[in-house]
């Protein structure tokens, strides 16, 4: 590789469009992923906020049914293949990997690049259906079978991108397992990596074992609506379970995929912010394991009102409760990692405590969509609807949110108006919460989820959560507008510790030189969290 | 890269790294087994519901060839595996012309493809075609699944030939050498993967009674 002068920051140096979507450079690709990332959440809540206001009184007010039907699973694509699953590692994987192991890029950046140009036309592909073809599908984000296969609107080009941005979620988690095991600097032993790296590991190895299995499952339903053989459909012959089965194999880990970098994510704040630590390394770093593979089993939980035998659901329930008990791990270590931690309250760290609350009513809702008898009552209600936010939006999207704010003064080198945060966080929780506790409500009083109507005695909790929606979309401008105003107009300049962490990245200039470090890092003697032998880091 | 100060990170991205690339190559297979496992399981669920009908169908199908093909794709695996060998003692020569017998075998394995599903069609056994059509339910999954598993596979040996073109480009070119031939090795992961999963189609497709 050529010398290149490093007095420059990662951002300074080659300049123009192409300069970055042709970069190999790590931390640019990073960048890249969160500027789409956060234009696809922003045209993801645009549309989630839409169905709120469809939903604000009984009766159609704004849309009509197709519309409303087609609206949610755009809403559910874009949010889940195009953010959620790409979200922390994608944009935070990418840009702190490499320097919280105390190397210079992934193990093959080339494929990293790769991976985002794959992920941008699966991207427009499915962004496509808007315009051409015959609408987007109305499906639900689920594709069920045999519905899909004779809707007339544009499933088939909604699946290739889900195929397609299967291939690069493949490659992302690809290149990270090589580069943990390969890359880490000399004394980072496993056991002494950050533990971001280690949820990400867990990650990337769900990726890379599930993520196939839907690629030809979506295949599938694409050759079926060419050929129509009866593979799905039961009027001739085929056996939409099989789908189910296939679909939720897939997708079943993959809320792993959108939960474990969220975890890694909250075992770095919350050291750094109690200043002590962490509780518990070696059990949060191989609970994420242990997520990862339990993950794997228990995709029938989503079936248990679709046709199973007794004996399965009752396999898969047991199989279900048994992800309660890693995912209680971390919960507890966490907690007790604050307890007797010298707390400093910043907006990151509000962040991490909202996603501990917020989590956990995420989790103990789960448990009941779990268990064999509730979820006859819950199931397609929704109570799922509220669950499954609480865990994603509540849960994965606090966790962005945290880290943005705790990686923002590295990325940038700039410092955001930490009172305008706050205040924006405070938002976002009430809103976040008055959004989704009321359709908890409405689902243990039975109202059905994916219609456009309901009926006349589900209105307050239906109202309360439209108010919430409106809260929300508040605080995510205010958030949004304050990182965009200190991008532009900050003149703080936070050094190279705003935080006091100890992590690798702290240790390197903000934003960091085009090869990560300006001089070696320096590794803690007891692992990542030693705060009792913490490395000086001079400016 | 070096750092203006003379400072070097001991561990970079960007140095070639043989260990790196046959571990990712190792983690894509896992991939490619797993998107063939998918079918594996439709295949399985489909012949236990409908198991007269599959054994029926599978009679259709031309013994002879498929050996042909299975045949051709071990030795083209063996011919591979004998370049990397011929790569690491030196003799690019020898390697190269290993390579060419390996993408002969990849050809003559898409021939006999060819020759087979044409006759297939010939017949009205593809998926759309009235003949099809008018076939009981399990024979129609029957072909159609051959179709699509045998095609998927075939696009696979495609992808293959073209990545072991490229690999003798590269040799004659002089950028694979005694010391750094690890594209040859994962051409021949790759290709040996594409040959284990024959392996499994011939005998759930053709052989199964």
């Amino acid at each position: 590789m050529a010398t290149v002068s490093t007095d420059l920051n990662y951002l300074q140096g080659k300049k123009g469009l192409f300069s970055w979507i042709f970069s190999v450079d790590h931390k640019r690709i990073g960048l890249l992923y969160l500027y789409a990332l956060i234009t696809f959440f922003l045209v993801g809540v645009t549309l989630g906020i839409l169905m709120r206001l469809e939903l604000l009184n009984p009766g159609k007010d704004l849309l009509e049914a197709q519309t409303y039907n087609q609206i949610f699973t755009l809403h559910g694509v874009i949010m889940i293949f195009l953010f959620i699953i790409p979200s922390i590692p994608a944009v935070f994987g990418n840009f702190f990997l490499p320097i919280m192991l105390g190397t210079d890029d992934v193990s093959f950046p080339r494929l990293n690049l790769l991976s985002w140009w794959i992920y941008i036309i699966g991207a427009i592909m499915a962004l496509s259906t808007l315009i051409f073809g015959d609408g987007p599908a109305d499906t639900g984000w689920t594709f069920y079978a045999p519905y899909s296969v004779k809707t007339g609107t544009n499933v088939t080009m909604s699946v290739l991108a889900a195929f397609v941005l299967g291939f690069s979620s493949i490659l992302t988690g690809l290149n990270f397992i090589v580069t943990i095991h390969r890359l880490r600097t000399p004394g980072m032993t496993f056991l002494k990596m950050p533990l971001f790296a280690w949820a990400l590991y867990a990650t990337s190895w769900i990726q890379l074992l599930a993520t196939p299995i839907i690629g030809i499952t979506l295949m599938m339903i694409v050759a079926e609506r060419f050929f129509g053989v009866g593979l799905f459909d039961p009027s001739i012959g085929g056996d939409p379970i099989l789908y189910q089965h296939l679909f939720w194999i897939y997708s079943h880990p993959a809320v792993y995929i959108m939960a474990l970098p969220a975890f890694g994510i909250i075992s770095e704040l919350l050291p750094t912010f109690a200043r002590r630590t962490i509780f518990g390394y070696k059990a949060i770093a191989f609970s994420s394991l242990a997520i990862a593979f339990v993950g794997y089993f228990i995709w029938g939980h989503h079936m248990f009102t679709s046709g199973m035998s007794g004996t399965g659901r009752f396999i898969f329930s047991i199989l279900t409760f048994l992800v309660a008990i890693p995912t209680a791990i971390k919960v507890f270590n966490w907690v007790a990692t604050l307890y007797k931690g010298s707390i400093h309250v910043h907006t990151p760290l509000l962040y991490a405590l909202a996603f501990i609350f917020q989590f956990m009513i995420g989790g103990f809702t789960g448990l009941l969509l779990g268990a064999l008898a509730t979820d006859i009552h819950l199931h397609d209600t929704y109570f799922v609807v509220g669950h499954f936010h609480y865990v994603m939006f509540g849960g994965t999207g606090f966790a962005f949110f945290g880290a943005l704010h705790y990686w923002f003064p590295k990325i940038w080198g700039k410092m955001y108006n930490a009172k305008v945060a706050n205040t924006a966080f405070t938002l976002l929780f009430i809103g976040f919460n008055t959004l989704y506790f009321p359709m908890l409500i409405a689902g243990l009083m039975g109202m059905p989820r994916r219609y456009y109507d309901y009926l006349p005695e589900f209105h307050l909790p239906n109202m309360i959560s439209t108010f919430g929606s409106w809260i929300l979309a508040v605080g995510l401008i205010l958030m949004l507008g304050n990182l965009i105003y200190a991008y532009f107009k900050s003149k703080e300049k936070p050094g190279r510790n705003p935080w006091g962490g100890i992590t690798l990245e702290w240790q390197t200039q903000s934003p960091p030189p085009v090869q990560n470090f300006d001089r070696m890092p320096e590794l803690p003697k007891n692992g990542p969290y030693d705060f009792e032998h913490k490395p000086t880091i001079k400016e | 890269m070096e750092h203006a100060s003379g400072f070097v990170l001991p561990n970079s991205g960007h140095n070639r790294d043989a260990e790196a690339s046959k571990m990712g190559m190792w983690l894509f297979l896992f991939t490619e087994l797993l998107l063939f496992g998918g079918l594996f399981i439709v295949y399985m669920v489909y012949r236990m519901i409908n198991h007269e009908a599959f054994l029926l169908s599978s009679f259709e199908l031309d013994v002879t060839m498929g050996t042909i093909n299975t045949v051709v794709l071990l030795v083209s695996s063996m011919t591979i595996a004998m370049s990397i060998t011929a790569i690491q003692k030196g003799n690019i020569k020898l390697s190269v012309n290993l390579l060419y017998a390996t993408l002969a075998a990849a050809i003559i394995f898409m021939v006999i493809k060819y020759f087979e599903w044409s006759s297939k069609i010939h017949h009205g056994l593809f998926p759309g075609m009235d003949y099809y059509e008018s076939l009981p339910k399990g024979e129609g999954l029957f072909f159609y699944l051959y179709f699509f598993m045998t095609g998927l596979h075939a696009l696979h040996i495609i992808i293959g030939a073209v990545i072991i073109g490229v690999v003798i480009y590269r040799t004659k070119k002089g950028l694979v050498t005694s010391e750094k031939y690890t594209l040859t090795e994962n051409a021949g992961l790759y290709w040996h993967l594409v040959d284990l999963i024959w392996i499994y189609l011939f005998p759930l497709f053709y052989l199964i009674h």
